[in-house]
This record gives C-alpha cells, structure tokens and sequence, in this order.
C-alpha cells in the first residue's frame, strides 16, 4: 500500500499527530486539500497503487466555496477542494491519471516540469485535444524524475480559477537532507470576477488594475529629490518611450485576493510544528499573474531546490518566486509562530500564513516594502546608454560613469544612489561557490529584425544585460539577503556535458496600449510555424526580454540549464523569470521527439499571443 | 446618409475578416480538428463617451456629446466617432462629424485611418448635410499626449484638416486633470458651414475628473474656443461670436 511506499523515513507519527491536532480546522473547512491541514502522505482516498503504479483518480468540477468571507461560484476544484489536492508520486515507478471532466466545459490537466512523453502533457492544441465535459482521459507516464512541482489547467483561463495543485515527487534513492516536517505551499490568486472579464480590462484599458501611476506629486518629488534638471530629463526619457516605471504587475490587489494553499491572510494558513523541528517548505507559486516576495521575518531559509531540481543549499532572507516556479527550502523555527509573509512584487498586496507550534498563535505581520518604479536598467539600455541616467544622480561622478561600460555592478550605482532603480543586492557568495565566470552570451550584439518587431513590440532592448545576480526591482528599502539565480547552482551538473551546436534567440515584445504579447512581435496566431528544434542536439536557447515587465518563460517537455555563469554547475529550470531589458540564455538537451508548449506563464499574456509550440523533430 | 455608413460598415467588416485565417505556429503532431492552444485573435470592443457635457457661456447653454466606438482585434478594427453639439434653447444643433473608419496598426502606438464622414445640421434652420472622405492618424504621441487627426475631402471637394491632443495629469490615482486642445484648418471656404480658409478656430479645455471607477468619471471644467481669420470675419459678418468660454460639466463613461 502507499504507506510502505512513502520514500522518506520522516516520521510518519508525527504528520498523523499534525493531522490530528489539526482535525479541528478541517471542520470548519472541508473544502481545504489534505495538504494544507498537513498531510502530505498518500492516504488519498483518491490514490491508488497497483502493479508498481500509482493511481489517482481526479474529477474536475465547478463548486461553489466561500473564499475569504465572499461566496463564489465560479471555483474549479479538483475532488472538491482549491487548491486541487496532493499528487505524491514516486522515481522510477508509474503514474495513472485518471482524469474526469464533470463541467460544461473542456478541460485539460498539464504536469508542470513533470518529464513525460508529450502526449501525456496535457496542453489541448498541442500535445491532445482536451478533455470533453463528461469524458474521462487517462494520463499514464513513467515517473522520471524527483521533487517539487504543481499541475494545472492549460484550458482558458480555467488555472485563475483554483484548478491547480502540487506534486511531490519522491525520490528512488534518499536525499541528502534532514528535516523532520514537511509542508506544501501554494501561492496563488484570486479574483471573484470572471477572469474573461479581467482579460478584457487588460485588452481595451491599458493600467485598469495599476492604481500606482506616477502623478504630478511624484515628479514634483523627484524634483525635490534630484532637481530639476534630473527630474525633467528622467520624465523626458520615460515620456518620450511612453512607458510607465510604475508598470509592474498587470493584475494587482485592487483585483485580486492573494492565498497562500487556498486561505486568504484573514483565514491564517497555519503549519503546526514541534520545537526544534527542522521543516521542509515546498514554495509554488500557482498565481496566474502575481510574482511574490516571500520571506519569513526573523527566520532564515536554506534554499535546497529550485524548480524541484536539487541546488546547492544557499542561506538566504528572502526570494522572489516567479509565476511557476517552485523552491524548496529548509527552516528552522526559533519562536512558537512564525509568520509566512508573501507580498505581490508591486506591493499592491499580500498573503500571510503562519508556521506555529500550536493551532491559533499568531507572528506579527510585517508591512509591505514601500512601492517603487523600475530603473533604467529595464529599459534595456545597458552600459553607455546608461550614461544618460547619470545626469540623474546628483551624487554621482564621471569616474563612476566611466567604468559603467559592460560593468553591471557598477551601472546599478547610481540607480542605487537616487533611491529609485532596481537596485543590485550584493550578497555573501555562499561559502563553496564555485567563481563565476562570464555568461556565454554577454557583450554580444544583438538584432531586432528590419521593423523591430514591428507592432507587437513598443519598445526593444537595445543593449540588453544578463541581471542574474540582480533580484529585480522592489527591493531597495531593503537590506538582508535576497536570493537571485547566481546563487543557484547544481549538486553535480547535469549528464549532457556537450557544448551547444545550434543556437535559438527569441525575443520576448509586447504592446501594452493594445496588450498584444509575443515572442519576436508575432502572436501565435501570427506565425507561419513551430520552433524546430532537433532531436539529439545540444541547443543554446538565448532570451532577451524587449519588455517592460518580468515573463516567466516556461518550456515544456525538457529542461533548460541556465548559463548563469557557474559554468557545468548550472541549475536547471522549467521556468526562468526574464527581468525587463535583460538576456539570458540556456542550454537544453533536445531529446524529447513531439510538440512542445514554450509560452510565458502570465495566464493573461500566454492567451494574448506570448505562446509559441516547440515541435522536436 | 445612413445608406452610405452602411456601405462603408460593410466594407470595413470585410477588410477586419480579411487575413484571419487558421493560427498556422501549431506543431508538426495538431490533428486538424483539434482546439487552438490559445485564443489571441479574438474580437474586442469597446465604446467610449468621452465628453458628455454641458456648457454655459453667459447665457447660452448647449449641449456637447464626443464619443467613440471600436469593434475589432489588436491590429484592425472598425472605428466610429461623432462629435456634436445642440443649443439648449432653441434645440438646434449640429452633427460636427459622425465617421465611419477602418482602422490599421501600423505602429506599436499608431493607426491610419480611414474611411466616410457625415457632417449635419438639425432644428429651426433648413438642415443641411455634407459627406467627406477621410483619411488619418490616432495613437499615442511621445510624452503620453492622445492624438487624433485626420484630412478630409467633402463632396463638394473642399479639403480641411483636424487636430485633436489630450493630457492627462494625475493629481492622484483617481483625480486626473486632463488638457485638451484642437483645431481646424481650411483649404477653402465653404460659407454655407461658416468655414473660411486657413485656421478656423483654436479650442483650449481643462476638465477635472474624479474616476469612480475606471469606466465611470462625472468631471467639471472650463473651455475655451476662439474663431481666427477668414471664419472669423464670417462670423461677424453672421452676428455669432468670435469667441466663447464656458464652464463645463459632464460626464466621461466607457463600457
């Protein structure tokens, strides 16, 4: 049975003592996964073994729950509960899914960073025609791989709706890494409209959900602060790109209702555990639109993995998590309560929970980081062009000036200085890191195409940079450590040591006065064909971001080992979170035959055209 | 009058119909039969009062509606726009423009435009009407100023050219300040429509909003219009006034 299956020898007494002490919540919530009252093993009612296979059997539906203290109608669960419940699986042996539609609608389910043959990966169009109302589709795959990952919806906007849940993959063999407590946290959010409605904000009122816009009192306070002659010029250059610094999430918290596993800040979300427990959290973030800044005030985290993938453990205070991507961390709780502090990017919101030694105790809740505006550095203008920006700084010099060529560090400086550009962190190394060298790409020139993407792109990066080390914008108030993907590195580096063959560049454009989304200007409905990529061959895949906004870029079906300069141990991703005007590139081993979804993770951007099908032939 | 707007609708629909076919970036493995993967080709409308107002100068009172409509997707769309006014008292009026537009992206900020307009009268005088081709741009302009222009043909042959700019200051997220100006300039006069070569009149404008909600947004504000050169002397010539300043207040609504 699945208990003997269980991988890790972690005290299985001790979850069934969490579930019971947790029994009084489930009360009162029925409609809470298992997960979330702390019972990751698979005593799902719904979860089956057989013949070394393991079986889950799922029915989508529309069920009315109350979220927060509002009813909604429109939730899709799975078996009943939003988030939708935990897949456990297990390397090396089977997974059967069996997947029932009970809408009016069809539907589909795709395993997030699951490896797994493409019929199997559940994107209608793509890789299977969906899953009808009424219809039952089995999903069977062998389970490859190991860790942390999430499933959802590739339907519509079905995902904004609650149809998304975790997987955890256990390993074959035991990992290295000791903790007592295991829970999942899935990060998402909500919205009490129909998301076809949020949609259509977005399409015919460009900002609808931004109420941070600069206005006349902000220039008048860059005055103040820079003089005239800065503020001007800073306005000027904004002005003349008709671009907004204040352009940071599409879908803010004037719309949207942030839970951490299914339960707004009011309803508290809280992980019991014992004293002197360390406890493994799994991060996903579920949201259809929302980039979160999680932190746990007071507590350090020890980052064990990213994208369910093993890295290096690296202390950190806090990480941004981009829409998609997961981490695994290990904390040790020094109080009776802790609390899980989560606030959306534009700090226009946030969710709370609480990791507690018992039911009802409470950490204080910390405010949100101060609002903030994008920096040059998003403009993608890097090194000379950024000179321009030096004429903002009052404090600035010409020495810092001349060496902010090529030098990234240095040509955050004087964004730093004026207290409004994305400001570098720089961090302790962790203590075994290897040197980072130069990423393979950087200093390249870089192409637009004849129109510069034409009208699909309203602005394109001239000289973009690789920001790895750079944990993006919102973070200048602040000074503990923030973890960024330099510090993600590998265990061992991965098996496929060739060196690139062919090299694919996509640019990631968009509109946003027509919120039209793509990669190179072209919608998927605009281009004339699949990427091609080649079976067996060792590909460089390089990204360069001519947006305003941060992209979760997501590709199925393989992995893709971002060159972040930590030369074979670099960490390898499902998702990577592209800043604005920055590049990045990664190696990926083709060697998944079939056709693969490629598209950025914002729901609402993926649906306005950023989508593209990677065909493996 | 309308029969012509119909023609130009159906044409339009045709050209928005025109170039949509099958998304054609699926993979090698799509069975013809199968849904798209995504759907970013979709048909989007909206329709935007923009000015819905009543003006008073001393003791006139008139009227004024700007409106606009568009159906289509990102890149082409039909666009309808009429601006008109109606004095209070004697309910007479004018249809200053009811067009009737194919509208092109042909840059991330820009559309060309083009298509028929009316122009009419209404009330005690004998009505009249005039219909003109147009052609013209409307987008955004570098430093956030909203632009609409356009060159028009009438019937007749007489050429004149429109300018529209808006601003918009936020005072605070939902208390916005918006400019706005516009004028006409003439390459003939056409007494019958009191248009005189060369510049015809500069109009100056600043409302104040407060937006309930992005859809919804009553304002108040002043206005100021002033007739030039040959129009002017027109106007003296006809008794009406060569300038006028009222105070404003109206309504902006989209949906």
């Amino acid at each position: 049975m699945s208990q003997k299956d269980v991988g890790r020898r972690l005290s299985r007494r001790r979850l069934i003592q969490g579930s019971a002490a947790m029994g009084l919540l489930a009360g009162f919530d029925s409609m809470m996964p298992a997960f979330a009252r702390g019972r990751l093993d698979n005593s799902n009612v719904y979860h089956t073994v057989r013949d070394g296979a393991d079986i889950y059997d799922m029915t989508i539906a529309r069920t009315p729950l109350t979220i927060g203290s509002r009813v909604s109608s429109q939730p899709i669960t799975i078996n009943g509960t939003l988030p939708a419940p935990l897949v456990r699986l297990k390397q090396g042996r089977e997974a059967i899914m069996r997947v029932t539609n009970r809408m009016d609608e069809p539907t589909s389910i795709h395993w997030h960073g699951v490896l797994l043959p493409f019929q199997m990966d559940g994107v209608p169009g793509v890789s299977f025609p969906g899953i009808k109302p009424g219809e039952t589709f089995e999903y069977r795959f062998p389970v490859k791989q190991h860790g942390t990952y999430w499933y959802h919806s590739h339907s519509g906007f079905q995902e904004q709706l609650g149809h998304y849940g975790p997987i955890i993959i256990d390993p074959a063999e035991p990992e290295p890494v000791a903790y007592e407590r295991e829970y999942v946290v899935v990060l998402s959010d909500w919205t009490f409209d129909a998301p076809g409605d949020v949609f259509r904000n977005l399409k015919v009122a460009e900002g609808y959900y931004n109420y941070n816009q600069r206005t006349v009192g902000d220039f008048f306070k860059d005055v103040e602060n820079m003089g005239w002659g800065a503020a001007w010029s800073k306005a000027d250059m904004w002005g003349k790109m008709r671009m907004s610094p204040r352009d940071i999430l599409d879908v803010t918290g004037s719309e949207y209702t942030y839970l951490m596993n299914g339960s707004p800040s009011a309803t508290n979300w809280t992980g019991l555990f014992r004293p002197g427990e360390k406890i493994r959290l799994r991060f996903i973030n579920a949201s259809a639109m929302t980039f979160f800044d999680v932190r746990i005030p007071g507590l350090p985290m020890t980052v064990i993995s990213a994208d369910g993938q093993p890295v290096r453990p690296v202390e950190t205070d806090e990480f941004r998590i981009g829409v998609a991507e997961t981490y695994d961390v290990i904390v040790e709780p020094t109080d009776i309560a802790h609390t899980v502090f989560a606030q959306s990017q534009d700090r226009s919101g946030f969710v709370r929970g609480t990791l507690a030694s018992r039911q009802g105790l409470e950490a204080p809740v910390p405010p949100m980081y101060p609002r903030t505006e994008r920096g040059m550095a998003a403009m993608g203008m890097g090194a000379m062009d950024m000179k321009g920006s030096m004429k903002m700084g009052s404090d600035m010099d010409m020495k810092g000036g001349m060496k902010m060529a090529g030098d990234m560090d240095t040509a955050h400086g004087p964004m730093k200085m004026n207290g409004n550009g994305e400001k570098m962190t720089k961090m302790d190394a962790p203590s075994d890191t290897v040197s980072l060298s130069a990423v393979p790409t950087a200093g390249r020139p870089i192409s637009h195409g004849p129109d510069n993407h034409g009208p699909g792109a309203a602005m394109v990066a001239s000289k973009p940079q690789s920001r790895l080390d750079d944990p993006g914008v919102g973070f200048e108030t602040v000074n503990h450590r923030i973890l960024t993907y330099s510090q993600l590195q590998s265990i061992d580096g991965w098996p496929d040591k060739r060196p690139a063959e062919r090299e694919v560049e996509l640019h990631l454009t968009g509109n946003m006065e027509r919120y039209m989304w793509s990669f190179d200007g072209k919608k998927f409905s605009e281009v004339d064909g699949p990427v091609k990529f080649y079976n067996g061959e060792r590909l460089r895949l390089i990204l360069v971001n001519d947006s305003m906004m941060d992209h979760p870029i997501h590709l199925h079906g393989m992995w893709m080992e971002l060159e972040t300069g930590a030369g074979e141990y670099r960490p390898r991703k499902h998702t990577i979170s592209l800043k604005p005007g920055e590049r990045v590139s990664a190696l990926i081993t083709v060697d998944a035959p079939g056709d693969w979804a490629f598209h950025c993770h914002l729901l609402y951007h993926m649906e306005a055209g950023m989508f593209r099908v990677v065909s493996v032939v | 009058m309308m029969i012509r707007i119909k023609q130009v609708t159906g044409i339009s629909l045709l050209m928005l119909a025109a170039g949509t076919s099958a998304a054609a970036g699926t993979g090698v493995q799509a069975e013809p039969d199968w849904a798209l993967p995504v759907h970013d080709d979709k048909v989007f409308g909206q329709i935007l009062v923009d000015r819905l107002e009543y003006q008073r100068d001393g003791n006139d009172e008139i009227a004024l509606w700007d409106a606009q409509a568009w159906l289509g997707k990102d890149r082409k769309r039909l666009w309808i726009e009429t601006e008109g006014k109606t004095d209070l008292s004697t309910e007479s009026g004018e249809i200053e423009n009811f067009d009737v537009q194919y509208s092109y992206r042909l840059d991330a900020f820009w559309d060309i435009q083009t298509g028929l307009g009316a122009q009419s009268t209404f009330g005690a005088d004998p009505n009249r009407e005039r219909y003109s081709a147009i052609i013209g741009l409307q987008g955004l302009a570098p430093y956030w100023f909203e632009v609409d222009t356009n060159l028009r043909v009438t019937d007749d042959g007489d050429v004149s050219y429109d300018l529209e700019a808006e601003y918009d200051w936020l005072l605070t997220q939902r208390l916005i300040l918006q400019g706005r100006g516009e004028t006409l300039v003439a390459f003939s006069d056409v007494e019958e429509w009191g248009v005189g070569t060369g510049i015809n009149n500069i109009g100056l404008g600043l409302r104040l909003r407060y937006q309930f909600s992005r859809e919804f947004a009553p304002y108040i504000g002043v206005s100021y219009t002033r007739y030039l050169g040959n129009t002017k002397d027109l106007r003296e010539r006809g008794g009406e006034g060569v300038d006028a300043s009222s105070f404003v207040a109206g309504v902006r609504w989209w949906f």
